[in-house]
């Protein structure tokens, strides 16, 4: 896997039905190997930024640069073979089995009729399946899956991609604890470039090497968790009174959040 | 050993499959005889297999028939038992698709209205244009009313935001509803004379199958069938949602509106020349899936066998229960598919 860098040159975006912007135009560069992590309250525009990051919205103004090269210059298909997506989707219940939806994430690598399965492509699957141990459920129907499975067949269908870049919309939602540390885990050992929406700020700074800080569209700072989610600023974008807090056992801090001071 | 096990599974998986088709075929030939074989005149499986024996290779088999059993085997139910495994087929690759890309387990081509587009362009030409181009009337206009209906039950799921499976469906029943009541305008006002044939025909009807007429329905079905089968792979990933497949590498909304016009295509010449035959492109993709399972490379081709099948007999009960009489076929196929739908609906709650 080599991963790419990702240069974000003011992209902004307005749908089309109220015409108030949704995302303000935005930039930020991601280096090559590092772990984005972008943060904000409900409606701060978040998923709008992944849409345009996946090339499923195209942004009204700027641009999107992954290793220089701007994704909508390129084709559909060769941006799918650098960037993959791990969403919210929830599939319809079609009999598919999990071996077969982790096969799909070799579609933009092939060719011919009906995108039939050669030797390498066999080995890329078998090692997705692998590395997010789901060997042995290879030929259960997605619905027989409990969630944190499912996103797990999820990531192993990115990584069947062999992406360069992988996008994450919100991958702990719906997940109890531990299926969020392991998905927190693979996030930190992939050795890719990778940007991933998040809800729990203290999870994002322990998991992201940069953060990005959404607020009503708007960035309020990127760059490392400890520069970007300062008391100040995280209280500002949510609304709250934050306050950094140093846990002693484990030597780390902790944003923890109150509706007033007291 | 994994390898070994998930190889020993592929295996496994193909010669499942293999046995699948395998025995489909022989499924399929055997109906195929028996539906030449009964009827109001009862012919031998042995005269059945002669006659086409000796068309196909003149004095291969002595003779040993009138010529009015001939006729029978070769002019009327050779063309008609055709006719119905191409529509079978036909209608339930249509309603696969459609699944797919409307990620609907009740998206069918009956139900979304298509079939009645399919029927109101075919009334047009039969009882008020004119063939003005030939046989091809019939089937051209069909096929634009099938588009033309596809493209308003579109337009109205998206005005009325009934974009889920549920209300998919209801906005397909109400067009369908809107243009069935337009086509018995069409007919009202046509030649009295001519109007028993077309609402016999509009019923279902493979009664009017001829050899001369079986290459357009045969020509789409082999076009748009290799068509589909070569996107099966982006069929599969449109059933798990539009933004993953766009990230596959997908162009979701062109290929959905391919998939409808493709669908348009087959439904609107399958009703050209059969009229209308509801529910099974509904039926036949669930069953296949429940033995093949859910990857559109098997489902199409499966869907394809189980449907030419599936018609085949619906059309060997709608020629001998009421017989000396035809009764229409698509009531047999509005019967077994209005309870199937039923249970449908049940499962899908539990």
């Amino acid at each position: 896997m080599n991963p790419a860098s990702l240069e974000v040159r003011d992209v902004g975006w307005t749908p089309a039905r109220t015409g108030a912007p949704v995302l303000y135009p935005t930039s930020f560069k991601l280096e090559t190997g590092r772990v984005l992590g972008i943060v904000g309250p409900n409606g701060a525009g978040k998923t709008t930024l992944l849409r345009m990051l996946y090339r499923y919205y195209r942004p009204e103004t700027g641009t999107v640069l992954i290793n220089g090269e701007d994704i909508w210059a390129l084709p559909a298909r060769t941006v799918a073979q650098r960037i993959a997506a791990v969403l919210q989707e929830q599939p319809s219940d079609f009999a598919l089995t999990v071996g077969e939806i982790v096969a799909l994430g070799r579609t933009p690598h092939r060719h011919g009729f009906g995108g039939n399965q050669g030797a390498n492509d066999t080995r890329v699957i078998e090692n997705a399946l692998r590395r997010l141990n789901l060997h042995g459920l290879a030929h259960r129907h997605l619905s027989t899956l409990s969630g944190g499975e499912r996103q797990r067949v999820m990531v192993a269908r990115a990584l069947a991609q062999e992406p360069h870049l992988l996008i994450l919309d919100e991958p702990t939602n719906h997940l109890d604890i531990r299926h969020q540390l392991e998905v927190l885990e693979l996030i930190r050992t992939l050795p890719l470039t990778i940007v991933t929406s998040l809800h729990d700020l203290n999870l994002a700074s322990g998991v992201c090497d940069d953060v990005l800080l959404l607020k009503g569209g708007r960035s309020l700072g990127f760059g490392t968790p400890n520069k970007v989610l300062s008391e100040e600023t995280v209280s500002d974008a949510f609304h709250v009174v934050a306050r950094q807090e140093h846990l002693s056992p484990s030597n780390t801090n902790h944003l923890t959040f109150h509706l007033r001071n007291h | 050993m994994p390898e070994t096990n998930s190889n020993l599974a592929t295996s496994g998986a193909i010669r499942a499959q293999s046995l699948f088709v395998l025995a489909g075929s022989l499924a399929l030939l055997v109906s195929l005889s028996i539906a030449i074989s009964v009827g109001a005149v009862q012919v031998p499986l042995g005269t059945v297999w002669g006659v086409f024996l000796n068309k196909v290779s003149p004095g291969i088999v002595e003779t040993n028939w009138s010529q009015g059993r001939e006729a029978i085997v070769w002019e009327i139910r050779f063309p008609r038992t055709l006719l119905a495994m191409m529509v079978g087929a036909g209608l339930a690759m249509v309603g696969a698709s459609l699944q797919a890309v409307t990620r609907n387990p009740l998206a069918d081509p009956h139900l979304l209205g298509i079939s009645s587009g399919g029927a109101f362009g075919a009334i047009l030409a039969l009882l008020h244009t004119g063939l003005f181009l030939g046989l091809l009337t019939v089937p051209l206009l069909a096929f634009f009313g099938a588009l033309l209906a596809t493209a308003i039950v579109l337009g109205v799921s998206r005005f009325a935001d009934a974009t889920s499976a549920d209300r998919l469906v209801l906005a397909g029943v109400a067009v369908s509803f809107i243009i069935m009541a337009a086509a018995n305008v069409l007919i009202f006002l046509g030649d009295p004379r001519a109007t028993h044939t077309v609402v016999f025909w509009m019923l279902g009807g493979l009664g009017l199958a001829q050899w001369g007429q079986l290459a357009y329905p045969l020509v789409i079905l082999f076009a748009c069938g290799i068509w589909l089968l070569r996107h099966a792979g982006a069929l599969n990933a449109m059933t798990i949602g539009d933004e993953t497949a766009s990230t596959l590498g997908i162009p979701v909304a062109r290929f959905r509106l391919l998939v409808f016009v493709v669908g348009a295509l087959i439904t609107g010449v399958m009703v050209a020349f059969s009229g209308i035959i509801g529910f099974v492109g509904l039926m036949v993709p669930h069953v296949v899936r429940f033995i093949v399972g859910g990857d559109y490379r098997r489902v199409l081709p499966g869907s394809a066998l189980l449907g030419a099948i599936f018609l085949l007999w619906a059309d060997i009960v709608a020629r001998t229960i009421m017989a000396p009489e035809d009764m229409p076929i698509g009531i047999v196929t509005g019967l077994v598919g209005g309870v199937f739908f039923i249970w449908l609906l049940g499962r899908r709650r539990g």
